[in-house]
């Protein structure tokens, strides 16, 4: 039986700062998350937890699930000098790559990574505002959701998928290469022109997807440079003689809730179904990083993709039988692995998005991010007679990602919403409660002064007259509510805690 | 939890259509356009100004 599918999305936002000549992108991303850690901490409105730095001890991000790294491959570099704080909702939020990142808690379903999303907006939202109050008149910083700069520089919105380590990982490449090609036509976040070395916008007026162009690789352990459709990055934040956890570097940052909902929710259920060897049909594209931007450059969905037997597939129907077998699937595993009741939910919508792009995509303007953002281009375009290549089309297409209420694009279309207000609105500070994400933030919340460092599989105490104590946490389906509610609430201090965890006898 | 109630809720668009009476697929297609005239209308006013420069100074360092 698959494993539980633990996920989180970590996601880079563009930044810009405005009203001065001399602007810094590491800088900016630092004033604006530390301008939220202070303003949070001043109204004491929950959040990060003070004072608590991310540990950087178990990050070996130049691991290569392949075992060795290739001859000539770049190792991530980690930098530890910059802004990195913990959040009592168990994120983490930080600054990477000259970009503000996000990184959700862990989360056991589609709709609970739905939510931490949304409450990442709006946590993004706040730092906006409280930066705003620290800048000279005059000054601003601006946030994006998107992926790209529209000039050929990319930063990504990465998935984290819980695996078994004995699944084998070929089978991850095949299906999930499959998966990730063709998942585009509801993922895509849609793009004005091509940043593909060679292409125009005559010649690619939009696409689906942000990301597509981007992609250089099969398989690889790259996430800057010759970016793999399959990341080989093998650092499972977890006990690694059990797990794995699948880097998904390939998707979009979605501002629309469907999307990221079924972004999620397909790729779990697919990779639930490659832990279970349940795929009859193996999907190899002949050219998979072709067969990638071929997806994102066709917008009637209609062309096939070649397959390396010499038969070919449209993108539609090799999602049509991933949802068969996902169909299948359900019956005879059950979804427990992907959220039981969301995992249906996930089904449903899939099926139904998946009819919609069949009979006619832009019936999918207030669920799918490429056809809410294609409809207005297409409008606009149509209305001052622009052509492909206006600068009021890239335009529009920047501020569709802008995180501002009063210039979002996307904040002005109506999308389908999955998540209520009041929801996201308190997974700005509340931890999901069934992964270890709950134990991370309720110690967040209860003892920050007694905790020097946390990070996704430990949290490092110091209660003072001892020294510091490291608590793992190698088991990302433990430390739920469920575990450990009763333990959290016989314990006053976080010396209390650390006495029954070391002898759980005592009182 | 939350997600109880939200799994129960149905896409609500779809349940709308169902319940309306279908109108003319004339009178719908004019609708769908006043409704996107409506939106260009607010876009166009949210845009920013100056696009080109906008669009222009838009330069981010690559990331992951």
């Amino acid at each position: 039986m698959a494993v539980p599918k633990i996920c989180g999305i970590e996601t880079e936002f563009g930044i810009a700062h405005t009203g001065t000549e001399d602007a810094n992108p590491i800088a900016a991303s630092s004033l604006l998350i530390n301008s939220y850690l202070s303003e949070v901490e001043r109204t004491g409105e929950g959040g990060p937890a003070t004072g608590v730095t991310w540990d950087f001890e178990d990050e070996m991000p130049g691991n290569d699930i392949r075992g060795i790294a290739p001859l000539g491959s770049l190792a991530p570099e980690i930098e530890t000098h910059l802004v990195n704080a913990v959040l009592t909702n168990g994120a983490r939020y930080y600054v990477d790559h000259a970009h503000p990142e996000l990184s959700t808690p862990e989360c056991s379903n589609a709709l609970d990574i739905t939510r931490y999303d949304k409450a990442a907006e709006l946590i993004l939202m706040r730092s906006m505002e409280a930066a705003a109050q620290l800048l000279p008149r005059g000054q601003a910083l601006v946030v994006y959701k998107n992926n790209s700069d529209g000039k050929g520089n990319s930063y990504g919105c990465h998935e984290n998928y819980l695996m078994a380590r004995a699944t084998p990982f070929s089978q991850i490449v095949v299906h999930g290469t499959a998966h990730l090609v063709t998942r585009q036509i509801f993922t895509g976040a849609g793009k004005v022109g091509s940043e593909a070395p060679g292409l125009t916008t005559a010649e690619v007026p939009f696409q689906l997807t942000q990301r597509a162009d981007f992609f250089e690789e099969e398989v690889g352990l790259e996430t800057t440079l010759k970016r793999p459709i399959i990341n080989t990055r093998d650092e499972p934040h977890a006990d690694a003689r059990l797990y794995r956890r699948l880097h998904v570097i390939a998707g979009d940052a979605n501002m629309s809730e469907v999307a990221t909902f079924l972004k999620v929710g397909t790729t779990a259920i697919v990779l639930a179904m490659v832990e279970d060897n349940f795929l009859p049909r193996e999907f190899r594209f002949r050219t998979p990083v072709q067969a990638m931007r071929q997806v994102s450059y066709d917008l009637s969905l209609a062309k096939p993709l070649e397959l390396a037997d010499g038969t070919s597939a449209t993108a539609l129907e090799i999602q049509w039988d991933l949802l068969d077998q996902a169909r299948k699937y359900a019956d005879s595993h059950g979804l427990d692995a992907v959220g039981g009741p969301v995992g249906e939910m996930v089904i449903d919508r899939w099926e139904q998005v998946l009819a919609g792009l069949e009979a006619d995509p832009m019936g999918l303007a207030l669920q799918l991010d490429w056809v809410a953002k294609y409809r207005l281009i297409q409008g606009l375009a149509e209305r001052h007679g622009l052509r492909p290549d206006d600068a009021r089309l890239a335009a529009l297409d920047l501020q569709y990602h802008d995180l501002r209420p009063e210039r979002s694009v996307a904040a002005r279309v109506g999308l389908e919403t999955l998540v209520s207000a009041e929801d996201a609105r308190a997974a700005i500070s509340e931890p999901p409660t069934d992964t270890r994400a709950y134990f991370r933030g309720q110690c967040l919340k209860r003892w920050a002064p007694s905790i020097v460092a946390a990070n996704w599989d430990s949290i490092v105490f110091d209660v003072g007259d001892e020294p510091l104590r490291r608590v793992p946490m190698m088991e990302p389906a433990r430390g739920t509510a469920d575990h450990v509610d009763e333990l959290l609430a016989d314990c006053d201090t976080a010396a209390d805690l650390l006495n029954r965890l070391r002898d759980p006898s005592s009182r | 939890m939350a997600e109880r109630e939200q799994i129960k809720k149905p896409a609500p668009q779809r349940e709308q259509s169902e319940v309306e009476e279908a109108p003319e697929v004339s009178e719908q297609g004019q609708e769908l356009k006043a409704e996107l005239d409506e939106l260009l209308d607010e876009i166009d006013e949210v845009l920013e100004s100056n696009a080109e420069d906008f669009v222009k100074s838009y330069i981010q360092k690559g990331g992951q």
